[in-house]
């Protein structure tokens, strides 16, 4: 028997409104799609309307978990247009605090990693220690989430010596919970039964369907653009882009607990080598004419940010292209032939981050699967009468 | 003077009063040790040590709207939380806690209860897989769909590891069984395999992790409850805590040589063996991740099974030894 289950945009799994289709035969996935749109929110459209400074915070709220690489993507590219050059000091306190995001970025995927697999007991261990970074964070930046560091032209707050030793008594800690992780996700049969060998995805398959992060690199495929395209200070530090060639879920829990090791690494490199002097530099209130596109390497993937100046204070058309958008395609194909049980599994491995990558709004009738184009003036118009003619409760139609 | 008995032996202890109490405070004494074992609190509010919360929970349900789909079939749809509490609530009534007489059989200890009882415990799964299907929802028809596939994975090894300590004994009755451990506890030591196998089976018929899997909600939302709400919702909860003391008393039973001292000797030994193992379900619980229900079948059978049937190989060898 085959039918079609709704797998969002209201699930249990998702904590974000998506919506995956999938047809099913008993327990097994026949065919997947996946519909966006649910979470539009017009901010490139909003950024139109701001200055450069203001721009920094709208594009950290983006995202709720890599607010900062938000921020960073677009200031590098603020900066390029401006040709001003933030001073070192400030960029490697800028970098720390995104280092030290990705870390509570994994840290967060790994706990949702475990719940999805209905491992509960990792999930606790990981968000509990998740804490750490979190409190490290509140204490360069003053916040939890919305670190609103950045400025164009550098950063905005200093480092001191106590801070300094704060953040390497708190990643030791880390690095030696890390490795239990490690071993525990490498090792516990069940989980490792539950996630080896689920969401194949090639390495031929991921290059062709452009993935990108740590699902990229899980399949074998070495990219990173903080190693091919060396930004800031990355080229002066020693590391290593973390693979796995397993191409499942297994080698992207893999792949984010070594990135996590080596982010420790980083850290450590950039507190001992943190030069002194300023923090940032004065920017001119206007950019000149022209066009930019930034390159970062966020927790998820390459995240790209291309900014057009026409002279003015404000930016001409921001066009932002977040990681999660590179991987939907890979996510179709890694779904198909999978288990029902493995759909929460395959999905989060994406590590998606479902409203960063909304662009569009599409009316699809529920009954009749038919899309349609509709003014602003019609949809207010359908706004206004929708009481008058909504369906009584009891007869409301359930649409598929 | 009988009729007030028999009441009371049904509504009050060991029915439904202390099968409610008892369930509830299992029910709580799970939760928290699932939480330290996970480095949290568990409850802590509601009354002392937070002991009341399930209880809480369980009025607070009762109170919450009760929604019945359009599309269900409302008979089997309100019936069935009823009739599977009615059904666990009835084996605990066979457990051989302290109120029989080894001598003389009666109605709640006879010759087979333990075929009746673990027959008692298979019903509530087949009420779990009616009232998924009943619900028509999509989400509940491939929970119900899970909870009968798993049902054919675990049901053989239980009643295989389950039976060989009464095969050993020479008894179908839970008392005998019991009465003849407790007079050669060293025999005891023969049924160590079979007490794992029925532990693990146990855990899936609790469908409890890793065999949470026909509610799995990343996978399919409440999978068979996904429909059930309010009182209805409360009782299948009730139903699942009675099932989990009634499935460990029995365990308790064959395995760790039954309740022995009398009245108050008896009761606490049942205390104590019903919460040491559940604690071993929560440690279960605790330390593991859900799998697949491919896996759980084949699990199933090329492990549970073939131990099983060795562990019923061990006591008819050790049985012909000893005659």
């Amino acid at each position: 028997m085959s039918f079609n289950i709704p797998i969002g945009p209201q699930h249990p799994a998702l904590k974000e409104p998506i919506s995956l289709r999938m047809t099913i035969e008993g327990e097994v996935i026949t065919d997947a799609d996946i519909r966006l749109g649910y979470n539009h929110r017009g901010i490139e459209k909003l950024a139109e309307e701001r200055n450069w400074i203001q721009n920094i915070y709208l594009m950290e709220r983006i995202c709720g978990i890599c607010s900062h690489s938000h921020a960073t993507c677009y200031v590098q590219a603020v900066e390029r247009l401006m040709e001003i050059a933030p001073p070192k000091r400030g960029m490697y306190i800028r970098y720390l605090v995104s280092e030290l995001e990705r870390i509570h970025s994994h840290l967060l995927w790994l706990g949702v990693a475990g719940h999805e697999a209905g491992f509960d007991s990792f999930f606790m261990y990981v968000w509990r220690d998740r804490e750490i970074v979190m409190d490290l964070l509140e204490m360069v930046s003053g916040n939890r989430v919305h670190y609103a560091i950045n400025t164009v032209g550098g950063v905005r707050r200093d480092l001191d010596e106590t801070q300094k030793a704060r953040i390497l008594d708190g990643i030791a800690t880390l690095r030696k919970r890390s490795e239990y992780y490690l071993h525990i996700g490498a090792n516990e049969p069940s989980f490792v039964a539950r996630i080896a060998g689920v969401g194949l995805l090639p390495k031929e398959q991921a290059v062709a369907l452009c993935a990108v992060g740590p699902t990229a690199r899980a399949s074998g495929w070495d990219r990173d653009v903080r190693k091919e395209d060396p930004y800031a200070v990355y080229d002066e530090l020693e590391w290593q882009v973390a693979t796995a060639d397993t191409c499942d879920v297994l080698g992207r829990v893999v792949v984010r607990i070594k990135e996590l090791l080596e982010s420790y690494n980083m850290i450590e490199q950039m507190i001992k080598k943190l030069p002194a002097g300023d923090i940032a530099v004065r920017a001119p209130r206007k950019a000149k004419p022209g066009e930019t596109v930034s390159r970062y390497e966020a927790p998820r993937g390459e995240n790209i940010h291309y900014i057009k100046a026409n002279g003015t204070e404000k930016p001409e058309r921001l066009k932002v292209r977040a990681p999660t958008l590179g991987n939907y395609a890979a996510t179709v194909f890694m779904l198909k032939k999978g288990f029902v049980a493995d759909i929460p599994l395959i999905f989060a491995a994406i590590d998606p981050c479902i409203c960063c990558a909304e662009r569009v709004v599409t009316l699809v009738d529920g009954r009749s699967g038919a899309s349609s184009l509709v003014s602003l003036s019609d949809l207010r118009r359908r706004a206004l009468d929708r009481p008058a003619n909504a369906l009584v409760k009891g007869k409301a139609e359930w649409p598929f | 003077m009988a009729v007030l008995r028999t009441l009371l032996y049904l509504l009050v202890y060991p029915g439904l009063l202390f099968l409610f109490v008892y369930g509830t405070f299992s029910e709580w004494y799970d939760r928290k040790v699932y939480a330290r074992l996970q480095n949290r609190m568990g409850p802590t509010h509601t009354g002392r040590f937070g002991l009341l919360q399930p209880v809480a929970d369980f009025f607070k349900l009762m109170a919450k709207e009760d929604v019945v789909p359009d599309a269900a079939d409302k008979g089997l749809f309100n019936a069935l939380p009823a009739f599977g509490l009615a059904v666990v609530a009835t084996s605990g009534l066979l457990l051989p806690v302290w109120n029989f007489s080894l001598a003389a059989p009666g109605w709640t200890s006879f010759s087979g209860d333990i075929i009746v009882m673990l027959y008692l415990l298979s019903l509530p799964t087949l009420v779990l897989f009616l009232a998924a299907w009943s619900s028509t929802n999509l989400f509940s028809t491939i929970g119900g769909a899970r909870v009968l596939t798993m049902l054919f994975g675990y049901e053989v090894p239980l009643f295989l590891a389950v039976l060989s300590p009464a095969v050993l004994a020479g008894s179908w009755r839970l008392a005998e069984i019991a009465a003849f451990y407790q007079q050669r506890p060293a025999l005891l030591l023969v049924n160590v395999l079979g007490f794992l196998v029925a532990l693990v089976a146990v855990q899936a018929k609790l469908e409890r992790t890793p065999f949470d899997i026909p509610h799995a909600e990343t996978e399919i939302v409440g999978g068979t409850f996904t429909e059930y709400s309010g009182k209805k919702l409360a009782l299948f909860r009730l139903t699942t805590d009675i099932e989990m003391v009634v499935a460990s008393g029995l365990l308790a039973t064959v395995f760790l040589g039954g309740f022995p001292g009398g009245a108050l000797l008896g009761f606490a030994s049942f205390v104590i063996k019903t919460l040491f193992i559940i604690f071993l379900l929560s440690l279960i619980r605790a330390l593991t991740s859900r799998i697949r229900i491919d896996q759980v079948v084949s699990f199933a059978w090329r492990v549970l099974a073939p131990l099983a049937v060795l562990q019923l190989l061990a006591t008819i060898l050790v049985k012909g030894f000893l005659s």
